[in-house]
Parts: structure tokens; C-alpha cells; sequence
């Protein structure tokens, strides 16, 4: 089996705490603000599964209990999209790809929860576009750590890291029985 | 995320050496790709660049448009050679075709083949990976996934429930791989039809034979009704299609013997009259059509996983 | 050719009850003395065998050499340097060849390429009827002057019951055996595998047993009709040796052959769909196997016969359905066969019984002994040397075996055949 060599766990050390729980709400709910005071009340939140798609759970969730009006809310799924699909992945687990109104002339909030190469979100675009035409589409990203391989910009974004090669950003998510946190993990030599 | 699936198989030969879990994993692909067939798009770009050849050496309509479907909604370059197309009619065997196919580097090469075994010849001289959309009288695998993939969606589930195969079992390649599928799953089989459509050891398969039809209707909760293949000179094994109905039809009749919830399923084409009476057919319990749309995601999924295959496998 | 003493080896020839320590010796092409010591008369090779069995040559009465006309597949010389190194001092050439064997000119054809090219010797099986149609009867007066030893329509049956009465009595008045290929095709209907629980799982045509077991019957019924010498080829199941077992009992002059195959294989070989494994008649149950097995040992199956059957890839790479059935078995056939010696079903004399003695007994022909004047067809076997078979590495022009791979024990380390070693492992002679 030619698997992509993948980090060991057992060689990532945890270098800095980015965000703890407190933080990480913080940050989520300027983020969905944000949104809202730029696009008024059309914005559609379609998050990328499955960090991603609960952030934007969440986001919906804080603006409902802020007053505002609830918005469309949506997850996709990008695995039949990856351009690394067949390039010695494990076989991925292909999630549903769920949006609650047709996306059509909408502006629509791709959420995802690290933004690295620009790869998945490319992905995220074609699946989106083949449901249907959307009016615009945003990025809001809860973690920006640079090292862009591709010309993608985030419109909306929680922390800006600047980090190398060696470097591994993980979101903990109570969704996955851990408790909300940020951290900076590093490779080092085994 | 990246779970690995449990799906190790180069080639999709046949139900017999699958595995329950390999099953399974199927089964659920399968069920996220239909939702694409509703989409607007009715495509996605998971095969791009990747080659299928539909190799189908026995005619057959409806599988090769399902495979060819499956293939270009996964964005796979999918050509179709068929039975009066091939060279095979001018005395070229199956392994110059095969080797003629290799030279073209397919990735994937489904084959519909009269004879049993005629795709695990075609694994020992191509690369790709093959899958068998029907070899003689031996396995039809995609037929037993969506006919698996119907099920679970009817009934919720698959172990504990039982299925009866009625008709020509002795020719019938869907009631070997429904055999295999089904026992791995958990079901219990029951096959009918008269017993010279019954093969010899059939038992020994894990099923219990009847040779009448009523018996096994009791208590059924899935009901398979097998086409009578007239083209395949099963008229020599019993009078009639008139008595074989008589004897062996599904008419509503016979199906009250059947679990109140029963579904009725049916590989197609349907002789109408013949094996089934056309209310049974097109009957509230009947599910056939269901059968056909979830052919063809199911066998997205088994190309799927096959394209992925030749990186991961190694 | 110089003369031959065989020394230090264990002399088995059932035909005269001797099975003991014994030295050799061949002069002028016969068998001049077996004794305990002997001492090598001025200018006699000696071979020292000990350990190794000195049994008479051992004969197969099922051979398809393919000549005239298939010599792609196999010819009279490859197929007889097959026959030496598989310790065969002698075969019989079944009809089939391509035209049939069924006048004087083939035969002649025939005796004439085995007398240039043939390694061992070449007994020719004449055919039952013209062109193996089952309609006319063949020259069979014709062909036994020319050389065949026994008729038959071997690859084909004789359905018709009327023809085949005919031919048994026609037979019988010329003294010629009548060797039947039982299968009742209506019920085979080319059926490529035996029908059961492995061709139903693996989706093969099956033909039952009885294809074969009720042509033999209705034959029985026949030859209890006219009295003539039959014989069942490659007998393959149960019931079939219920029958002969029946009817020997009966006093009937009726005689059966197994193969090695039928003997070692069962349908569950053909599982993986490999064409080597396609062969008529079919390989049978675990239950046929093992009545096959007793019947061999108790003497209802009288010989052991490879039905040797070359075919080239054009035959055998193809569709299992489709493929021409048959195995080679002639460089195979012993060590089989000496795998039930070790497994204790057959005793030593016993194998030499159904491999040689038998077929000479059944056919009339010479061999079968090392009695003083007899012939000097000699093998010598190694019943403990191990090896592994390799197609690549055989002497048939074919390779159409299952048993590639098998690690075998025991084989032919020495033929020869009226006196001249034809056949000798590597080191063996000086």
C-alpha cells in the first residue's frame, strides 16, 4: 500500500494553544457578524464537511440566538471533487451533501475550518457550482495559516497564523467528544 | 475523516469473495451517489482522465446503459463494445481481445460474457481492474448489490429477513450472486421453481429448495421473481410458459402468502404474465423500478472504488 | 547395444509373484535371467540399482499421440519420448487423429512413423465405426492385420445401440477388445464440468454421472447380448464401478481403466476455472474419487491409463466452456499413481499389476513380465525421489496440465525397451 506519508501522531508536538474554547466561540461569533453586516440578511452558510459544516452550524446557531434571522444553512461534501482522490489516500468516507434551498442567485458562505493550499476550497467551488449558480460566493475561514497553492483569498477570517511546512494546525471539536480548542502542533524529528 | 474503507478488491468478479463488511461499504456508497441523479449537474469529476471499457459479449440493453450512466456521471471516458460490434464474430478469442483492450490501457473493463468464468480469464491478461456485469450462469455481482441496495432500503435492514428466489435457478446467475450476497448479509434464502430448474446441490449454498411455490411464500418478507430465459432454451425443462404460470406465477393470490409488507423485486426485462401477473408487477408492492435507478448508483460505487484502487492497492 | 545387468534392485513382476531383491539380465533385446546374484557375463554393462524398483516396462492403453494431423499438438516422437520419461515401454494410440484411424493406411501410416521416430513401442486402437460417426462399422478385419490391437471411438461414443451390438459381435468374432468412451450425450450434453455442488456454485454446465454410468449399463446388457470383450475407458464414478463390479461378478469378459487424474482430482479443481481441469470424462466427487480409489485396489478397475490428451494454448487459453477437453498424463501418470502406494491404498504389486501387467493382459499384448524370454522392457523406478512438475520442463509438445506445481514422489529413473535404455536420468548410466 502506497499511502501519502501522513504525520505521525506521535511525532507532533504541541507548540502553542491558538484558541481555547472561550477563544474559539469569540472568534465564531465576530465571524458570523461580520457576514451578516456585509451581506445583509441574504447569506447562505454552506459549510465543507465536516470541521467546516459544524462551524457553520454554529455560526447559524449564534445569529438565531443574537436576534438575527435564521439563515439558509448547507454542508457539502468535496471528496468525489479532491484532485488527490486517487493519489494514495486511504479510501475516504464520502459524507451527504445536504443544502436546505436551492442556491441560486444566493450569496453564499463557504465555511471551512483551516484554510492551508486553497485545495479543498477549490473543490468546494466545483461542487457548489454544479448545484447551481449562486450570485457570489465568500470564504470565511476560522484559521488562515497561509501557504496558499492556489489564487484563493478568504473574504472573512478568524486568526491569521504564519506557519511552515512542519507545522500542523488541529481543530478539536465538542461535535467530535473533545472539548473546542486551537493548537499549533510540530513535526519533529523521530 | 480518511476511515479506510473496507473495500481491498481489485476486481468485482463475483458476491463469493466479498465480504459482509466489503458488502456494506458498497451498499452505503451506493446510497450517497443516488442522490446525484437529483441534482442538476447529474455529474461529478471523481473519475476525470480515468478510461472504462464496456466489453459486452452478450447482449444485454439495460445493463450496459446503467454502466455506461455509472461511468459518465463519475466523468469516466466509458466506450462500449458489444456482441455485433466486437471482432469476437470473426473468430478473435477472448484474450487477443483482451490484449487488443490492454494496448489501450483501460483502467476499468466491465464484461458481460456468455460463458461463466470469461472475466477471471480477463484478469490474467490485462492490468485493469474488471468487473463482471454477468458471466454465463454464474454471478451477476451489481444485479445482488442493488437488489441488497433495494432491500436495505425497503426493510431497514438485511440479516434476519426472508427472501425467496422463485424461477430458473439453474440458469439464473442473479440467483447465485442473490445467494452469496444475501447469506453473507444475514438473510435467510429460500429458492423455488420446478425441480428441473433446480440445481443439483443447490443446499449446499446455504438455501432451502422448494419445489413449489407456496411454501416458500410463507412468511416471506422479499419476494425475487427470476426471469424465464426462453434464449436460454429453459423450455426444455418444463412444459410451458402456460402451465409455468399456472404452476409458478406471482399473482396477488399467491403473494397474501407473503408477509402483509412484502416487496416484490424482479431482475427485468419482465415476462408479464408469465412469471409475474401485470397487477403484481406493477402492484404497490412492487419495487422493480426502484431496482433500476439504484443500478446505477450502486455501480458508481463499484467503479468508484475500483478506479481508486490500482493507487491504493498496491 | 550392449548387454544389461540390472543389480541390487527390487524386482517386482506380480505376473510371476516375485517381489524380492534380484539382479537382471538383458541380452540380445530379451530378458535372459533374474536372479538373486548374478555375475555380468565379459562385456554386459552393469547399472547398479539399488533401491530402486526393476519393474516390467509399464504399458498405457490410452495414449493420444495426435499423429497424423495435429502434429502442433503432439506427434509420434515427441509423444513417445513423453511415454519413455515417464517410464511407459510402450503405449496405445487412440483413433482420433485427424483423418481417424479407421482404415488400413492409417494404421499402416501409423506403425510406420513409431518404427522411424517412436521412442517406445506403439500399439495403434483401430476404429468402431467409419469416421467415428457411429453409423457404419469400420475395417476392423483391415485393421487388425495392419496392427491395431483393440477398436474403439474414443473422444466420441457409440450411441447408437443397434451399431454398437453390431460392432461388439463383429468384434468378437476377430477377437479384437471393444474399448467404449460411456457417455450418453443426450444427457451430457457437453456439459464442460460433473454436475454437482461445485459447478452450481460456480455457474458451470454440469453433465451427472449418469451420462456415463447408464451407457455403461445399456453396454452390459450388450455384451451379455454377444459376449464380447469390452472395456470401459477412463471410467470416472461410483455407480459405474458398481456396475462392472456386478457384472465381473457375473463371469462377463468386461475389463476397466482409470487416470490418474480421476484418481487424484475432484470437481472442486475446476473452481478457479483453469481449462487444464476440463476433461471428459469429468472430474468427479470426493465419493467417485474415493470408489475409483477402491476399485483400483480391490481390482474391479483393472488398469491404470493416462488418457494422455495434448492440446495447445489455441485449444486451452479461452473460455473454460469452450476449451478442448484434456490433459497430457503421461510424464505425470506414476508418480500419481505412487502417491497411493504411500498413502497405502495400493501395495507396490499392485501398482505394477494395473500398470502394466493389466493393459498387456487386456490388450494381448507382450510385456506385462520380466519372465525369462520375455521382451526386455524394463522400468526402473525411484519411489522416493522428489520433485516438482513443471510444464516447461516435460517432454510432450503440451503443457495442458493441472499439476504444475505439485510437488511429486517417485519416478521413472530408467526405460528400456527390448534391451536399449531409451530413457535415463541424468547419471544413471556412465
Amino acid at each position: 500500500m502506497k499511502l501519502r506519508p501522513s504525520p505521525l501522531e506521535s511525532n507532533l508536538v504541541e507548540r502553542s494553544e491558538i484558541l481555547d474554547s472561550v477563544g474559539m466561540a469569540r472568534v465564531l461569533r465576530r465571524l458570523a457578524f461580520e457576514v451578516v453586516e456585509r451581506n445583509g440578511q441574504d447569506s447562505y452558510f454552506v459549510g465543507i464537511r465536516t470541521g467546516g459544516a459544524w462551524l457553520a452550524e454554529r455560526m447559524v446557531r449564534l445569529l438565531v440566538e443574537g436576534g438575527e434571522k435564521r439563515p439558509d444553512l448547507g454542508a457539502i461534501d468535496i471528496t468525489l471533487y479532491r484532485d488527490d482522490v486517487f493519489h494514495g489516500l486511504p479510501k475516504p468516507e464520502i459524507g451527504p451533501t445536504e443544502l436546505d434551498a436551492p442556491i441560486d442567485g444566493r450569496t453564499v458562505v463557504l465555511v471551512d475550518d483551516v484554510l492551508n493550499t486553497g485545495r479543498t476550497v477549490r473543490a468546494a467551488m466545483d461542487v457548489l457550482l454544479d448545484y447551481g449558480r449562486p450570485r457570489l460566493v465568500q470564504l470565511a475561514v476560522l484559521i488562515d495559516r497561509g501557504r496558499r497553492e492556489l489564487p484563493i483569498q478568504p473574504d472573512f477570517v478568524g486568526v491569521r497564523l504564519q506557519t511552515t511546512a512542519e507545522h500542523s494546525v488541529r481543530v478539536m471539536f465538542s461535535e467530535r467528544g473533545e472539548s473546542d480548542r486551537v493548537v499549533l502542533r510540530e513535526r519533529i524529528a523521530s | 475523516m480518511n476511515q479506510a474503507h473496507a473495500f481491498t478488491q481489485k476486481h468485482l468478479l463475483g458476491m463469493e469473495h466479498l465480504s459482509a463488511d466489503e458488502i456494506t461499504t458498497i451498499l452505503d456508497l451506493g446510497e450517497r451517489f443516488l442522490e446525484i441523479a437529483d441534482r442538476p449537474i447529474k455529474k461529478v469529476p471523481t473519475l476525470r482522465g480515468k478510461t472504462v471499457i464496456n466489453l459486452f459479449l452478450e447482449a444485454s440493453t439495460r445493463t450496459r446503459t446503467s454502466f455506461e450512466i455509472a461511468a459518465k456521471r463519475l466523468s469516466a471516458d466509458s466506450v462500449s463494445f458489444s456482441a455485433s460490434s466486437s471482432s469476437t464474430t470473426k473468430g478473435e478469442t477472448l484474450i487477443d481481445t483482451a490484449n487488443n483492450l490492454d494496448a489501450m490501457s483501460p483502467d476499468i473493463v466491465v464484461i458481460r460474457h456468455a460463458q461463466a468464468g470469461s472475466p477471471h480469464l480477463l484478469t490474467k491478461h490485462i492490468d485493469a481492474a474488471v468487473v463482471n456485469a454477468g458471466d454465463g450462469q454464474h454471478e451477476h455481482p451489481t444485479q445482488a448489490l442493488l437488489d441488497a441496495s433495494t432491500i436495505r432500503a425497503h426493510k431497514g435492514k438485511i440479516a434476519g429477513l426472508t427472501v425467496v428466489i422463485c424461477g430458473d435457478i439453474d440458469h439464473s446467475r442473479v440467483a447465485r450472486s442473490n445467494i452469496f450476497s444475501l447469506r453473507k448479509l444475514g438473510a435467510r434464502v429460500r429458492v423455488a421453481g420446478p425441480r428441473s430448474l433446480l440445481p443439483l446441490g443447490i443446499e449446499s449454498m446455504g438455501v432451502e429448495a422448494f419445489d413449489r411455490i407456496e411454501p416458500a411464500l410463507d412468511g416471506a418478507d422479499v419476494v425475487m421473481m427470476l426471469r424465464i430465459q426462453l434464449e436460454r432454451n429453459a423450455g426444455g425443462r418444463f412444459p410451458n410458459t402456460r402451465e409455468y404460470a399456472r404452476l409458478f406465477g406471482l399473482n396477488p393470490r399467491r403473494l397474501a402468502l407473503a408477509k402483509p409488507d412484502a416487496i416484490v423485486m424482479h431482475p427485468g426485462p419482465i415476462n408479464r404474465g408469465v412469471e409475474m401477473s401485470p397487477s403484481v408487477a406493477d402492484g404497490p408492492r412492487s419495487v422493480i423500478l426502484d431496482q433500476v435507478a439504484r443500478g446505477v448508483a450502486i455501480r458508481m460505487a463499484a467503479l468508484y472504488l475500483l478506479g481508486g484502487g490500482s493507487d491504493a492497492a498496491e | 547395444m550392449p548387454d544389461i545387468l540390472l543389480r541390487g534392485g527390487r524386482v517386482i513382476d506380480p505376473a510371476r509373484n516375485v517381489d524380492a531383491g534380484a539382479d537382471v539380465l538383458l541380452q540380445n533385446g530379451k530378458v535372459a535371467a533374474v536372479e538373486a546374484r548374478l555375475a555380468p557375463p565379459s562385456g554386459t554393462k552393469v547399472i547398479e540399482v539399488e533401491n530402486l524398483w526393476v519393474v516390467p516396462g509399464l504399458i498405457d492403453m490410452h495414449t493420444h499421440l495426435r499423429e497424423p494431423g495435429q502434429e502442433y499438438k503432439e506427434s509420434i516422437e515427441t509423444g513417445t519420448a513423453a511415454a519413455a520419461a515417464g517410464g511407459f515401454t510402450a503405449v496405445c494410440a487412440m483413433p482420433n487423429t485427424v483423418p481417424p484411424n479407421d482404415t488400413r493406411a492409417v494404421t499402416e501410416l501409423i506403425v510406420r512413423r513409431a518404427r522411424e521416430v517412436g521412442v517406445v513401442r506403439v500399439y495403434p486402437i483401430g476404429c468402431i465405426t467409419q469416421g467415428q460417426k457411429g453409423e457404419s462399422l469400420a475395417e476392423m478385419g483391415d485393421l487388425q492385420e495392419a496392427g491395431c490391437v483393440a477398436v474403439s471411438d474414443d473422444g466420441k461414443c457409440v450411441m447408437n445401440s443397434e451399431v454398437m451390438r453390431r460392432a461388439l459381435e463383429y468384434a468378437r468374432g476377430l477377437g479384437l477388445p471393444v474399448i467404449q468412451h460411456a457417455e450418453d450425450t443426450s444427457l451430457s450434453a457437453n456439459g464442460p464440468a460433473h454436475e454437482g455442488a461445485a459447478t452450481t456454485r460456480i455457474g458451470l454446465r454440469g453433465q451427472p454421472a449418469a451420462a456415463e454410468s447408464a451407457m455403461v449399463a445399456r453396454d452390459l446388457e450388450l455384451v451379455a447380448l454377444t459376449g464380447a470383450r469390452y472395456h470401459v475407458a477412463h471410467a470416472s464414478c461410483a455407480e459405474t464401478v458398481r456396475l462392472v463390479r456386478e457384472v465381473k461378478r457375473r463371469g462377463l469378459p468386461v475389463t476397466a481403466e482409470v487416470t490418474p487424474h480421476h484418481l487424484m482430482l475432484t470437481d472442486e479443481a475446476c473452481v478457479g476455472y483453469d481449462t487444464n481441469t476440463r476433461v471428459h470424462p469429468p472430474l468427479r466427487s470426493q465419493e467417485d474419487v474415493a470408489a475409483m480409489r477402491a476399485a483400483l485396489a480391490d481390482g474391479t478397475i483393472d488398469a491404470v491409463a493416462t488418457d494422455h490428451a495434448p492440446h495447445s494454448p489455441v485449444e486451452k487459453d479461452v473460455e473454460f466452456e469452450q476449451a478442448a477437453p484434456g490433459m497430457i498424463g503421461l510424464e505425470t501418470a506414476l508418480a500419481l499413481c505412487l502417491e497411493l502406494v504411500a498413502a497405502g491404498i495400493l501395495s507396490p504389486a499392485v501398482l505394477v499389476t494395473r500398470m502394466s501387467a493389466a493393459p498387456a493382459k487386456i490388450l494381448g499384448l507382450p510385456g506385462g513380465t520380466l519372465a525369462p524370454g520375455t521382451a526386455a522392457d524394463v522400468t526402473v523406478i525411484d519411489p522416493r525421489a522428489a520433485w516438482t512438475c513443471d510444464p516447461s520442463r516435460l517432454r510432450s509438445r503440451s503443457r495442458n496440465t493441472p499439476f504444475a506445481g505439485r510437488a511429486m514422489r517417485g519416478r521413472g529413473v530408467m526405460t528400456i525397451v527390448a534391451g536399449s535404455i531409451v530413457f535415463a536420468e541424468e547419471g544413471r548410466v556412465g
